[in-house]
């Protein structure tokens, strides 16, 4: 035995890097929100970025450690204390039997990602340990965390090499206005050069609907040629949907792997951390680049990943 | 192939599409370009999606970037005609009809003017074209049903459907794979799972393969849901012969 759960917080699961290879038999990929937080905490935990993590969305949980390991939390800042003592996020740290992991209160962001030096044990279903709720498959019998919830370690170490090492300065910084990078596409030409143009120049402003398959903005109406339907197509991770009311909404984890709506944009990788940070009330623009850009941005972030690992491996 | 179209999805995944309509002649395209795909050997793919007009393919881009890739892919149209396509399987469904099971049947025997066997000859007498799977795993999109009992949708949806039921919306039919709340006219269920997540091959439908629905009793009904439940029922298939019904 290894965590029980005290308090299950208001949204935590189980999520790896997601359940790759089923989107066309219509199973949605889940995984982790913000990978790139989740795959910091693995490598300052020691273990494959893709290994298993909790998310934890706005009220983190509590967590009682029944076993000795290491520990690292990374993402927005959800107020971490270790038996009552404030705990640095984006450093690995020892966790003894007894202690209390809490998470006491939203400050920066939304989502933090708690990884387990070994992982959790977890059963993989189809290729993955993700959670996907609305097929009530992997994770934790396919559900979010409950109260007296118990989940064991694979293999725990009550110390890790270079644990002093084993840091990085925070990576989240709330801002007044955030610019998420887009690629136009794939159904851009079913909207007026003004639709365009407002999705472009215009602010958008996070809505309460925002969960795990989409955030839902409110803002200025984007134009269509004609109409917000298409036949259905696959979508992917950061798609920006449009229905016809010209209201957009940015296609998350959960999402339904195709649809009818036409979508004007994709958020670009390297941004998905910042997205899956946003919380209701945070306003946002978007800025259009290249896929060449694009691409550029995802390697060099994967090239820091690499970096960091070896850096703390020493 | 000048009206393929190479529409970009974000920096991970591209859409090839094919049209801009629901035919079985681009649903052929797509399934032709898949084997090419999948035989030509590109590196970096890491999983595709066919829709009704399109191919979604996810690629990582540390080992192929977009235009390289959009490159190949090109040279994959150039030869689809000389791909040869195996015939594509039909899945033999057992359905019981009517009664609990398919408590609309009646209705929709009703609204086509015709008797509940009748509207059970009609939906077993076709092969329904699986175009894509989507909304939730296992859940196929069927092309093919004959308008004569195109019945609508409930004016209210149920809030559970069981696993397995049968219905008819609007000119569509289907098959739930997994309990849902859903509006679709039930005409019966399957004992025969689509989706099982601890199964080897956890879903058993097949964008491009068809699906045949025919009529069993509650007796046989019993029996393949005892051996689908001991994980030992294999579902029926053959190969589709040309030009079939």
């Amino acid at each position: 035995m290894s965590i029980t759960v005290l308090n299950p917080g208001l949204l935590t699961t189980v999520q790896d890097m997601g359940r790759v290879g089923y989107q066309q038999f219509g199973v949605s990929v889940s995984g982790v929100m913000d990978p790139r937080a989740a795959s910091i905490a693995n490598i300052l935990a020691d273990n494959p970025e893709d290994e298993a993590v909790l998310e934890c969305t706005m009220l983190g949980p509590h967590l009682r450690f029944d076993q000795d390991n290491c520990i690292a939390i990374t993402g927005g800042d959800l107020g971490p204390t270790l038996d009552g003592q404030p705990v640095r996020g984006y450093q690995a740290i020892q966790v003894k039997a007894g202690q209390v992991l809490r998470f006491t209160a939203p400050k920066t962001g939304c989502r933090a990602y708690v990884a387990f030096t070994g992982g959790l044990d977890i059963p993989v279903v189809m290729g993955s340990r993700s959670t996907n709720l609305r097929a009530k498959i992997g994770g934790l019998e396919g559900r979010k965390l409950n109260k007296g919830d118990v989940i064991g370690f694979r293999a725990p170490r009550a110390n890790l090499k270079n644990l002093g090492l084993r840091s990085i300065a925070p990576e989240f910084v709330p801002r007044s206005e955030y610019i998420l990078r887009v690629v136009l596409g794939p159904q851009d030409d079913a909207f007026t050069k003004e639709g365009l143009d407002t999705f472009l120049g215009q602010t958008y402003t996070v809505t309460p609907e925002f969960d795990r398959m989409g955030c839902r903005l409110d803002g200025p109406v984007i134009q269509h040629v004609e109409s917000g339907d298409i036949i259905s197509d696959g979508i992917s991770f950061g798609a920006i949907q449009v229905p016809a009311a010209g209201k957009p909404i940015i296609m998350l984890c959960d999402r339904q792997t195709t649809g009818g709506y036409t979508k004007i944009a994709t958020v670009i990788s390297a941004d998905f951390r910042l997205l899956a940070q946003l919380k209701a009330g945070d306003k946002l623009r978007f800025q259009r680049v290249t896929i060449q850009h694009a691409q550029d941005a995802l390697l060099t972030q994967r090239a820091a990943l690499r970096a960091l690992r070896s850096s703390v491996g020493m | 192939m000048s009206d393929v179209r190479f529409l970009i999805t974000g920096d991970i995944s591209l859409t090839v599409e094919f049209g801009n309509e629901i035919s079985e002649a681009i649903n052929a395209k797509i399934r032709a370009f898949s084997i090419a795909l999948a035989d030509s050997g590109i590196p970096g793919i890491v999983e595709t999606v066919p829709t009704y007009r399109s191919l979604m393919i996810h690629y990582d881009p540390g080992v192929i970037l977009y235009e390289p890739l959009v490159e190949r892919l090109r040279g994959l149209l150039g030869n689809l005609d000389r791909i040869e396509i195996p015939p594509s399987d039909v899945l033999e469904i057992p359905v019981l009809y009517g009664g609990e099971m398919g408590p609309d049947l009646e209705f929709v025997a009703q609204h086509s003017g015709k008797t509940p066997e009748e509207v059970v000859k009609i939906h077993t007498s076709t092969e329904y074209l699986i175009y894509m799977l989507g909304f939730t795993p296992g859940f196929t999109y069927l092309g093919g049903m004959s308008e004569e009992i195109a019945t609508p949708r409930l004016k209210t949806p149920r809030v559970k459907i069981p696993a397995g039921s049968v219905g008819i919306a609007g000119a569509q039919t289907g098959v739930y794979p997994i309990d849902s709340p859903g509006g679709w006219q039930l005409i019966g269920r399957t004992p025969v799972r689509m989706y099982d997540p601890d199964r080897e091959t956890p879903i058993l439908p097949q964008a491009g393969q068809y699906i045949r629905f025919y009529a069993i009793d509650q007796a046989e009904y019993d029996r393949i849901a005892a051996e689908e439940a001991a994980g030992t029922y294999v579902c029926g298939r053959h190969p589709r012969k040309e030009g079939g019904k």
